[in-house]
């Protein structure tokens, strides 16, 4: 019941695919293109662990079908990163700051971030931590991750990293 | 935590959609941003055979301004709502009640139209569309129809629409004058549904005098709730006179529907709404009277 073809860009790659309708945009990213950087805690929208880009734009993707994603630009935690590797600023605060432990949460973190930063590069302390009220984090205290976004935009002020 | 299996249904046009609604009947549920459906689908909690998305229908986006109202298209972003200059200068009260909903991950899908539709009572915007006596435009293949926010809300989760009908855009009424709003909510975090929170608009005439007021309660009942014996009271009453906690006692006085659950108790959320309350009239009046 239900099977659609969907072509999504996935991080510049174009990914087609016959899915189930009610395939999430998370399985579709695990699942059918094999980028398991994208982490599932919840799957009901409160923990923002699946947090990727559509069309430049962070949403959950475990609240989004495949389907409605046909024709648009993913970007996923795989797609943050250089293409040699070299971390991006936000992630490079990320391990600089101690923001995460176990990790889960991490991509979620540092998809919100990257795209809360490209709107907002000077933000207050209180719009970082709106900001950060979307994800969930069980290990760190959320200080650290406090802190690198503060690097990131300290960074981008001209100062010296704390 | 998968949504059960659903046929899946992607109309451009409005028509498209009402008549796909009547001819699936029943088993269809409207699509719009999916962050209040998907996550009800992926618990189990509803089923569906058939899913309309409205997200590819174009007419549906917009906000413009029709007479003496700003219309809003029900598939308009909750995002492109925050983002907009004219909600922000026509519909100020829509403005500031935009950041409390959800987080911007959540106002990036979920829609003006999505929020007015699943009409949770602890929801921002079905409380501003019943302070500002917004009228809702929902059409289906048999017509279509103006329903005024007071008609609207009709019980818990549930509106006055029917199952074929489509929400097409929400017009809000423009406040001129010497106006003044205010949102104040309290939630266990940011973002979260609040438990207990208002919308207050506030016009004043050239004397200071109160010359009308609307106050919206937010997670205070089973639909969102209107005070109206505390704006009746109020009409005509020099602003500088008005207790502001007074206010606050008084919207919550008559409430029969306060809920009750491990976040607080009914008595605590009275007093927490009235708290709110009493907070945002100090902030809109004094908005209204220096602008
Ligand atoms: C973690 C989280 C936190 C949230 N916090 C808040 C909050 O604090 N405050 C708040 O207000 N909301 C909150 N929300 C809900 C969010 O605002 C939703 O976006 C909104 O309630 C529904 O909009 P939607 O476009 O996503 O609708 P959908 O989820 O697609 O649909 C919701 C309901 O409305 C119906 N519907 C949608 N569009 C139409 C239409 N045009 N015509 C007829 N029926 C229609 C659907 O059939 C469905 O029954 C939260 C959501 C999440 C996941
Ligand atoms: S897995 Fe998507 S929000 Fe938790
Ligand atoms: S680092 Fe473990 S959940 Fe955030």
């Amino acid at each position: 019941m239900g099977e659609t073809t969907v072509n999504v860009t996935v991080n510049g790659r174009s990914c087609e695919a016959v899915v189930e309708a009610r395939l999430t945009l998370a399985d579709f990213l695990r699942e059918t293109c094999h980028l398991t950087g994208t982490h599932l805690g919840c799957e009901h929208g409160v923990c923002g662990a699946c947090t990727v880009l559509v069309d430049g734009a962070a949403v959950r993707s475990c609240l989004m079908f495949a389907v409605q994603a046909g024709g648009t630009e993913v970007t996923t935690i795989e797609g943050i990163a250089a293409p040699d590797g070299e971390l991006s600023t936000v992630q490079a605060a990320f391990r600089d700051c101690h923001g995460l432990q176990c990790g889960y949460c991490t991509p979620g973190f540092i998809v919100s971030v990257t795209a809360f930063l490209e709107d907002n590069p000077s933000p207050t302390d209180q719009e970082i931590r709106e900001a950060l009220s979307g994800n969930l984090c069980r290990c760190t205290g959320y200080q650290g991750i406090l802190n690198a976004v503060h690097q990131v935009t300290g960074a981008a002020r001209g100062e010296e990293p704390a | 935590m998968k949504p059960a299996p659903f046929e899946y249904h992607a109309p451009t046009t409005i028509a498209d959609a009402a008549g796909l609604l009547a001819d699936l009947g029943d088993g269809a549920k409207v699509l719009a941003g999916g962050q209040s459906l998907i996550p009800m689908l992926a618990l189990r909690l509803a089923v569906f055979d058939h899913l309309v998305d409205v997200g590819r229908i174009a007419e549906l986006h917009g906000i413009e301004r029709r007479g003496d109202a700003l219309w809003v298209g029900a598939g308009t972003t909750e995002a492109a709502v925050g983002a907009s200059v004219e909600v922000a200068s026509s519909v100020p009260l829509l403005a500031k009640a935009t950041p409390f909903v959800g987080h911007f991950q959540i106002r990036n899908r979920g829609t003006l139209g999505g929020s007015i539709a699943h009409a949770d009572p602890a929801a921002e915007y079905p409380a501003v569309a019943l302070a500002l006596d917004a009228s809702m435009d929902v059409v289906s293949s048999r017509g279509s129809r103006t329903i005024a926010a007071r008609d609207f809300f009709d019980g818990l989760w549930s509106t006055s629409m029917e199952t074929d009908e489509l929400l097409a855009g929400v017009s809000f009424p423009i406040w001129g004058g010497r106006c003044g709003f205010a949102v104040e909510e309290f939630a266990r975090r940011y973002g979260d549904f609040a438990l207990a929170g208002v919308a207050v608009a506030i016009e004043l005439d050239g004397d200071d005098r109160v010359r009308r007021s609307a106050l919206g309660l937010i997670g205070m009942g089973s639909t969102p709730e209107r005070a109206v014996t505390t704006e009746a009271q109020l009409a005509g009453q020099p602003v500088t006179e008005v207790d502001a906690e007074e206010v606050g006692r008084s919207a919550v006085a008559g409430l029969e529907a306060v809920p009750s659950d491990l976040h607080g108790s009914a008595d605590y959320r009275r007093q927490l709404g009235a708290a709110m309350v009493a907070r945002a009239w100090r902030t809109a009046s004094a908005e209204a009277r220096h602008g």
